[in-house]
């Protein structure tokens, strides 16, 4: 007869308190930060020591008169467009989620029009519309024409500007102010149609504040580059911060040194605004923690 | 004080309603059984107007819902008309669905404030008060997401009651709960059903029928097989189908 023996291994390390971790390393990482290191280095120091972007004259033309007014015209634009672009977008997306085909294809129809023309194109066709209408006459339609205004008296550079960014942001902010409406849950809807709530209440006090959430971060995007894209309006000649640097390195050559002028502004103002988004955005996640 | 007559309802070439009759005096509750997609919901939903039924009427206190009668047609409400309609129907949902960016109070104080029924600071006191009677007066702060489902569920039902509704419909009110939660729930409803609200509701929960229920009505592939008192339905059905949906789920 065999003897069965089980023999258990015994430990041959410490015991398992005297066990310490070792992080795994990577020194692939550590070389990729110090390429790095050295080309952020070498970029400041060229930015220091580079008399070519002479900083004197930056600093000469940074908080000048001409610059600071054509900034107020830079955020005049950005304002008007944001407000009204804004505006008119949420109107065609309550058409394009109507209960009416005709509505909703009319919404379509604007959308694919507007995000189809280049903007450039929009706001120099805007500017030369009173070839096409050299007067605007208001009456009934079809019907007799009550009074009549020069074209051109509505549509100043700065309108003309006005009316193609707005056309234009309408477009982007309607489908933008959809997705969000779309994302905000079925259920909410019966909840509050359940209730009894009055239909526009239940759009303002249930679903927008909801939408919100998914509309805040795209819309902050879409202003951000619609501040930037008010440098565009430089081609029919309004004097916002692009135009102004432009006309400024016209006269004296310093084109680099006014290009960062308009650069750092542009910096400073989509800062301020990535602020605001931060605390918009924190006041519509009530609740969601 | 509910009259179902006749109801017919199809999604697209699929039956899910196929004449309906059912009737719920005041006071009354009536529990609707039955095996998913035989109607329950659709039913129920018909009864607020969230649902449009092809044929037949749906009575609430006399009114007709969705619908007024000009000789022999019926002309459909405005929105704004059934809306005001369902204020009197209190419906409460599977996922509560309640409004995650309002506080607790907000939820419940909103309907009111919205129809203009009451002033904002009525329908404030009015939401504690309601809050009081589903066990819940701490959380009137608490938004929604702070809760528990059975939590959450006990305030939908405070919302739904926050509109004084002439009846109060629950559409699985207990089936996205964890199971350890259900009772919560049930016992406001139980205290609901003994207070004389006018009830109906579509559940799982035997156990509530058999103690609650006024009328048990079993519903299969949008038909009423069978109703009345829960000792005969539930305990010696007549139909076949009844005998074998019970004994799975009991």
């Amino acid at each position: 007869m065999g003897r069965v023996t089980l023999s258990v291994p015994r430990p041959t390390t410490s015991a398992p308190a005297d066990l310490r971790v070792v992080p795994a390393r990577y020194p692939l990482r550590w070389a990729g930060i110090a390429v790095v290191l050295v080309l952020l280095a070498q970029f400041a120091h060229g930015l220091a020591t580079n008399p070519g972007w002479d900083w004197p004259t930056f600093a000469a033309f940074f908080a000048s008169g001409a610059v600071v007014s054509a900034l107020g015209v830079t955020l005049q634009l950005t304002a008007y467009a944001t407000v009204l672009g804004f505006a008119v977008g949420a109107v065609l997306a309550v058409m394009r989620l109507s209960h009416s085909r005709f509505l909703r294809t009319v919404a379509w129809g604007y959308v694919w029009a507007f995000r189809s023309i280049p903007l450039i194109v929009q706001i120099i066709f805007w500017f030369n519309v009173s070839y096409l209408y050299p007067q605007l006459g208001f009456g009934i339609p079809f019907g007799p024409v009550l009074f009549t205004v020069p074209t051109q008296d509505l549509f100043s550079p700065l309108g003309a500007a006005v009316i193609g960014l707005t056309l234009h942001q309408a477009a982007y902010s309607a489908e933008i102010i959809r997705s969000g409406v779309l994302a905000v849950d079925p259920g909410q809807l019966q909840a509050a149609a359940a209730l009894g709530i009055p239909r526009f209440r239940q759009f303002r006090r249930i679903v927008l504040p909801q939408a919100m959430r998914s509309i805040l971060p795209t819309a902050a995007n879409e202003v951000i580059g619609l501040l930037k894209g008010t440098s565009i309006v430089s081609v029919v000649a309004i004097n916002e911060l692009f135009y102004q640097v432009q006309v400024i390195y016209g006269r004296n050559a310093r084109v680099v040194a006014l290009l960062m002028v308009a650069t750092v502004w542009y910096v400073v103002l989509t800062s301020v605004l990535s602020l605001v988004q931060h605390y918009v955005e924190r006041h519509y996640a009530k609740g969601s923690r | 004080m509910i009259e179902i007559r006749d109801v017919h309802k199809s999604f697209g070439a699929h039956g899910v309603l196929k004449g309906i009759d059912l009737d719920v005096a005041a006071g009354e509750v009536a529990v609707v059984l039955g095996p998913s997609g035989s109607g329950k919901s659709t039913l129920l939903r018909s009864v607020n107007h969230l649902e449009k039924v092809d044929r037949g009427q749906i009575r609430v206190d006399g009114e007709l819902i969705g619908y007024r009668r000009r000789g022999n047609r019926l002309h459909e409400l405005k929105e704004r008309d059934v809306l005001k309609q369902r204020s009197a129907i209190g419906f409460v949902f599977q996922n509560f669905n309640l409004f995650p960016h309002l506080t607790v109070l907000d939820n419940i104080a909103e309907a009111p404030v919205a129809n203009g029924r009451l002033s904002k600071d009525r329908a404030r006191v009015r939401a504690v008060e309601l809050l009081g009677r589903v066990g819940l007066v701490d959380k009137a702060d608490a938004y929604p997401r702070q809760l528990s489902g059975g939590q959450q569920q006990r305030v939908a039902i405070a919302r739904a009651l926050a509109l004084d509704p002439k009846v109060v419909l629950f559409d699985e009110p207990t089936s996205a709960l964890d199971p350890e939660l259900v009772g919560e729930v049930l016992d406001v409803m139980r205290d609901l059903a003994r207070s004389g609200t006018t009830m109906i509701v579509v559940t799982h929960e035997i156990g509530f029928a058999r103690e609650v229920a006024d009328t048990v009505v079993f519903m299969d592939d949008g038909r009423v097989l069978e109703q009345g008192p829960p000792s005969l339905v539930l305990d010696s059905p007549s139909h076949e189908r009844t005998r074998s949906f019970l004994s799975k789920v009991l």
